[in-house]
Formats: structure tokens, sequence, C-alpha cells
């Protein structure tokens, strides 16, 4: 396709749009030529509109995967200085706060599980909610709702949801500081209230995977991995409670934005200075949204890990790490020489710091942090290490999935859900699902090539490659 | 002109779109398309009436703040939805919802909204009288 957007290549695997109009900065894309051609002029508009946005610092940058997102591209990234009357966005983060990925390593090679492959996803659709109308075993009242928003996976730890040491592999330790629990309103508590530990639907799976091939055989060591072992994804979010967060905000922050002076160039962009009331109500909410998350990827570990004993006793699941690619966090960056404190937005979008960040656990500290890609069902995902090269580039991040190619709408014509299971079963792969109609949603053909996305993220210099894995079992919400 | 509904394509999600001779059957349709994304709207009994109002001084935002009432009540009571009401006066909307509890055997639910947004979000009236409502939503 081609763009009405002054595209200007600036290297193999980068492309600029000089500021014009209202922007501030520029908008840069990490791409190789394939994507950046197939990428729908949305995803311009959108990086464009992000660059207007008060207090916006060096670039709005879109990752490998970005596509068309609300207000923000999906696969966004924009970082804001409060000091320079910067803003935080509650459509920069979106409606899924906290949406991320987690990897589970088994301790078992891929031949130990594929005798009991059928059985262990008979067990784990039994046992871990998925889909439309499911609630968890957790019934939150008033008091348990306020120590889940303010502890995150630590709060679920100390109920009996895994152990301590699993936290050191989450980011924040597991627990955003700065949580307000008392900035979310009654509608998105009660939302909540009987869905902790529930996987959702669309997107959202658990996969038992194989590592299929090893790029890095040194990092690869220290995280722990080797081919065919069997290691387990989980994607999920904040669900009904990052849903209402991110509904109220976003009108909050619409409504209010004259009042702050922002000309919004789409509703959808709708944000708040870091400085004001709303900005700070905002924030706190939103970090106990993260809380959610991080505490329900946290519960659905511990059911997988129930799961396990029983079905394949001989497994011993450790934490690989936990990312999260739907955040607004507050980070220390170098900016032409200097270190500034921004609010960095990611939105579909994945925290990368590279090696020796003091951020990065210290088992993991000489190689860079874990970047877990998902891929679509069916075909792979991809374990990278956040490169130091993109410090520079995007304020160390990249990209989180393979994006979508094809609307739902166009899938669903395509694709038969039932026909769809059939022919995964064929080559070797288990499906759940309480929906035939939401897997041919899902088809691995609706999405981009999620090769060529990290292929192209770590040739931008974003990432290194550390190992492909490939699904095995596929629990689908 | 019959109101109707349709969906129209976004990259990740979908867009609801509701047309009637009025502006309330045109909100009544665009809750019936989102409906669509989830279940089959036949297949939901409307047995159970559920009251919503919102207020908003937009008419936009109001689609969006109609729409995301439906969603909050569909998570909370475990519900789907597939007869709607709607009257709308100075931007207040009074309305309801009828439909049933989720039975995932029987509804085989494709996917959950998370909520409506404001991209896409028109609210207008036609040349020939008609309004058209429509956003996005994501699921």
């Amino acid at each position: 396709m081609t763009t009405h957007y002054p595209l200007k290549q600036q290297s193999e695997f980068s492309w600029r749009i000089e500021p014009f109009g209202k922007m501030r900065v520029p908008g840069i894309i990490y791409a190789d030529e394939q994507l950046v051609r197939a990428m729908d002029d949305k995803v311009f508009e959108q990086l464009c509109n992000v660059a207007t946005l008060p207090g916006i610092v060096e670039a709005a940058y879109a990752m490998p995967d970005a596509h068309w997102g609300y207000g923000f591209p999906i696969g966004g990234v924009a970082a804001f200085d409060a000091d320079e009357g910067g803003v935080v966005s509650a459509g920069g983060v979106g409606f899924d706060i906290s949406c991320g990925v987690r990897a589970l390593r088994t301790g078992l090679t891929i031949d130990e599980v594929e005798s009991r492959k059928t059985e262990l996803a008979n067990a784990l659709f039994r046992h871990i909610p998925a889909g439309v109308g499911s609630t968890g075993r957790i019934h939150l009242n008033d008091r348990g709702m306020v120590a889940m928003l303010r502890g995150g996976a630590r709060w679920a730890v100390e109920q009996g949801y895994g152990t301590t040491s699993d936290l050191e592999r989450i980011e924040e330790q597991g627990c955003m500081r700065g949580a307000e629990p008392d900035e979310i309103s009654a509608r998105a508590r009660k939302r909540q209230q009987d869905e902790m530990g529930t996987l959702g639907s669309g997107n959202h799976y658990l996969e038992v995977q194989r590592v299929a091939d090893i790029y890095d055989a040194k990092i690869a060591n220290t995280f722990g991995l080797k081919e065919n072992d069997a290691v387990v994804f989980i994607h999920c979010g904040s669900r009904g409670l990052g849903h209402q967060i991110g509904t109220e905000f976003l009108k909050y922050m619409v409504l209010a934005a004259s009042s702050h002076h922002i000309e919004l160039p789409d509703r959808e962009l709708a944000c708040a200075p870091i400085q004001s009331e709303l900005g700070q109500s905002y924030l706190g909410a939103m970090r106990a949204g993260i809380n959610c998350a991080l505490a329900n990827r946290q519960i659905i570990t511990h059911l997988t890990r129930e799961v396990f004993a029983d079905v394949l006793p001989r497994a011993d699941l450790t934490l690989l790490f936990d990312v999260s690619h739907n955040t607004c966090k507050l980070e220390t960056h170098t900016v032409q020489g200097r270190k500034r404190k921004l609010y960095v937005h990611r939105k579909g979008a994945t925290r990368a710091f590279g090696p020796g960040h003091p951020d990065i656990p210290e088992s993991l500290r000489a190689v860079g942090q874990p970047v877990l890609i998902g891929g679509s069902m069916g075909t792979e995902s991809h374990i990278l290490a956040g490169a130091s090269s993109g410090e520079a580039l995007s304020f160390s991040s990249a990209c989180h999935g393979a994006g979508r190619a094809m609307s739902r709408r166009q899938a669903t014509r395509q694709w038969k859900g039932r026909s769809l299971v059939d022919e995964l079963a064929a080559r070797g792969i288990v499906i759940r699902s309480p929906s035939m109609r939401g897997v041919a949603e899902e088809a691995p053909g609706a999405y981009k090539d999620v090769r060529e996305v990290v292929d192209a993220a770590e040739r931008a210099g974003l990432v290194h490659k550390v190992a492909r894995v490939e699904p095995v079992v596929c629990i689908k919400g | 002109m019959p109101a109707h509904w349709e969906h129209f394509s976004h990259d990740a999600d979908m867009g609801v779109r509701g047309s009637g001779d009025t502006l309330a059957q045109a909100f009544e349709q665009a809750a019936l398309a989102m409906t669509a994304i989830i279940v089959d709207p036949a297949a939901v009994k409307p047995s159970e009436r559920v009251p919503i109002r919102c207020e908003c001084p937009d008419t936009e935002l109001l689609l969006a703040d109609w729409l995301n009432a439906l969603v909050y009540e569909m998570a909370c009571r475990n519900m789907l939805f597939s007869r709607f009401e709607v009257a709308i006066d100075n931007n207040r909307l009074t309305g309801a919802a009828w439909g049933e509890r989720v039975d995932r055997g029987r509804h085989q639910p494709a996917v959950e909204v998370k909520g409506a947004t404001y991209t896409a979000l028109q609210v207008r009236q036609q040349p020939d009288g008609s309004w058209q409502a429509q956003c996005v939503v994501d699921v």
C-alpha cells in the first residue's frame, strides 16, 4: 500500500516522519520495508497525533508490530516529562491495563509432555476459567480488594498462590508502587470481584510449548532454556477492573481536556497533565490496575501448577519472567546525555531493558531483561532479551506480539473454528476453547508473521533473539 | 428506513453501527450490534429486564456511555442482552436492556467486550433525517 505520510527511511530498519502541523517531535517507526508497507495509514496518523501531545520527549515511536489502535497505535511508545507539562493518557495505556505475558519453565522435556498432552489440555481447560461468563474461585470483599490492589502478585503469594521466589521474576518485583485503591470506583471493584484468576477472552490464552530453536545459547542458558524443553506462556491482563478504569478515565480526561488547555487531535488520546489532580488520580488507579493484572497472572500460575502436579507430577514450574505491555511507568532514561525521569507509555509494547539495568533481577542482569512475544494461536512465540542499544532508540521498548493483519470479521468469513481446531490437531497442537467462533477470530492466518516482527525488532537494535517456541497445547479464552 | 445494525472493520477489533428513524433507535441498534459481536442475538432470550440510565453533555460520548453501561451490566450480572429500549431527552438517556444469564453451552459466546471506545465514534443525522450511531469496541 502507498502511504500519504512523508516517511523517510533512516536505516534499513527505521523510518521517520519529520514533524509537521502540530507535531512537537518526529514519529519513528522500527520495521523492515515489507512491514512498513503493510501498515495501515491509520498507524502513521495515530503516531503523528501522539507526537502533538504536550511534554512529549524525543519522538513518538511505533514498534514493528504496530497496527491501528485507539488514540495510540498498538505497538506505540511515548515518553513525557512532568516538568515540561507532560501528560498521562488513559487512551495511551488502553483498556486492558498491564495486559502481559508470563513464561514458566516446567522442568520437563516436551517428550515427557507429549504422551499426556490431551489429558493436560483437558485438565487445564477445566481448571482455569476462560472465556465470556467465567468466574474465578476467589470472591473478593472490600478489604481483600484493597489489599489486592495495593499488593499485586505479592498479595497473591501471601494468599498462598505461588512462592516468594516468583516475585523477583516479575516487573516491579510483583508489586507496583504508588497504587491508590481509593481512586478506583465502586463499579470497577464490583466488575472485578469474581474475576480474579480468570484468563478472559479475545487474544488471551495459556499455552504449553516446546522450545524449538535456540538463537543465543549463552542468554538461553541464563534464562534456563534448552531445546525441547516444555514451557508455559500465559497471556492475560487486568480483566474487568482495568477495562472499567480505562472506560471511566477516558471520559473524565476528554471532558477535562479543554480546562487543561489540551487540544486533542483524537478523543481517544484523552490525557491530563501529569501534575494535575486528574493525572495523579489516573496514575494511582492505573497502578492499582497493574497490580490486579500481576495478581491475576500469579493466581493463574498457581492453578497451572496444580494441574501439572496432578497430570505430570515430575514437573516443577518456575517463573522465567512476567512482562506487561499496556502501561505507563515512571522511569529514568538518558536523553541526549542527560538523565531524566519520564512517564513512558507503552501501548502494545514491551519494556526491554538492556544488560546491566538495575531494575532487572540480579540473576538475569548480565544478559538483559527477558522480553516475551506471544505469537498467534498455533504458530510460534518468541523469547528475546533487551538490548543496550534500545535505550537510545526507543526508551528500551520493543514489540509485543504478531499484531493483527486482518479484522475479526474477515477472519470469521475465511475460517471456521471447528475445522481450524481439527487442522491444528493434525499438526499435533491441542486447542481447547469455550467458543469455536472465538477460535476462528483468532486464526493464525489473521495475524502478521511474528518471526518477521521479531527479526525486525532485533535488526533495528531493540532486542536480541534468544529462543523460538512452538505450541503443543493452547487454552483459548 | 427500517432500523438496523451492522459491523465495520477495525484492525484489532470491531466497529458497531446502529441506524434508525430516531436517535434512540440508532442507539438501540448499536447495542444490538455490540451483542452480535459476542453472540447471535436471536439466541438470547429477553427474559430479564435491567434498567440503564446515563447522562453526558455530549451526544457522541453518550453513545459510548450507553454501550459501556451495557458492558458493565453484562460483566457484573453475567448476562447477555438481546432487546433494548432507549429514550433520550436533553442528553439524558433512560433505557433498559432485556436478556438472560450466560449459558456457555447454548450461547457459545465468542468474545468479551472490554469497552466502547471513542475511535470512529460518530452520532449523525443523515440527509434523509434518519440517525446513525457508531464506534469501535475493544474486544
